[in-house]
């Protein structure tokens, strides 16, 4: 049953969309943000230019809509600090070394019918969902 | 043209943040209860993926009979290979996934929140991105 929560969801999800679809129209590139943010590092000025900007809109946006719906996006304040840096550890690596996250697999790979982005995803989704479940089990 | 692309950048990058904070998954605790499997269990974030496949697919069946407007081609992944740096490094992100409900977006987006944890979480995610590329 759709509620409003699953409409936001759903339209949230439109606009990343719409995203993906301008900048590949407009520069010819993939909306994945794990390489956006590598290649953002990189002295060619052609290549970190696009991606610098970017990821100044990134925070325009949300500084945007928190400025709007008075909400912060986040909410918890006390996570254990070593789940955040393990978890960002091994989200830098993991997408590194697997060439794409959940916006550069999880959206613009499968739109293209990707297999390899498919098989990512499957894989990703899988364990995230077996350590965090493992994780609140053990918490509780 | 390095100007034009950093401003189809700039909007585009806009959205993306914008489209995120609308879908609410910007919020650690909402991706973790769709990863967490219990009675609190949300689809929240398959409506995103959806809602995000949907525009993606359809827009870029559209796009790629024509040129790039800002650029001379596009610039698609070329490998085709289930290797194991594909296999292997997924899993890897899954696992932090799992860890901490945040992947590059939403971290990236939570700096706006000016709390500390998604400046936390990035500087790992710099740090481990690091590691990767020494390692390799």
């Amino acid at each position: 049953m759709m509620t409003n929560d699953f409409l936001m969801a759903a339209s949230g999800g439109a606009l990343i969309g719409l995203s993906a679809v301008l900048l590949l129209g407009l520069n010819g590139r993939i909306a994945g943000i794990s390489g956006i943010v590598n290649g953002a590092f990189t002295r060619s000025l052609s290549e970190a230019g696009w991606r610098i900007a970017f990821i100044a809109g990134i925070l325009a946006g949300g500084a945007l809509f928190q400025w709007i719906s008075l909400e912060s996006l986040i909410q918890r304040t006390d996570y254990p600090l070593w789940m955040t840096i393990a978890g960002g550890l091994l989200v830098g690596f993991g997408t590194r070394m697997g060439s794409g996250c959940t916006s550069g697999h999880g959206i613009c790979g499968i739109s293209r019918l990707s297999p390899r982005s498919i098989a990512a995803v499957a894989i990703f989704v899988g364990i995230g969902m077996a350590v965090a479940t493992g994780f609140s089990m053990v918490m509780s | 043209m390095n100007a034009a692309r950093s401003l189809a950048g700039l909007i585009a990058g806009t959205i993306f943040g914008f489209g995120l904070a609308v879908s609410g998954l910007a919020n650690p605790d909402k991706v973790l209860q769709f990863l967490t499997l219990s009675s609190d269990w949300s689809p929240a974030l398959l409506f995103t993926m959806g809602g995000g496949i949907v525009v993606t697919f359809i827009g870029y069946r559209l796009v790629l009979k024509r040129s790039p407007v800002l650029a001379s081609e596009f610039q698609l992944p070329t490998k085709t290979a289930l290797d194991r740096p594909l296999l292997l490094g997924a899993a890897i992100f899954g696992a932090g996934w799992g860890l901490a409900g945040f992947c590059p977006g939403p971290a990236i987006v939570g700096l706006t929140t000016g709390m500390t944890e998604p400046w936390v979480f990035v500087l790992a995610m710099l740090a481990g991105s690091q590691i990767q590329r020494v390692s390799s």
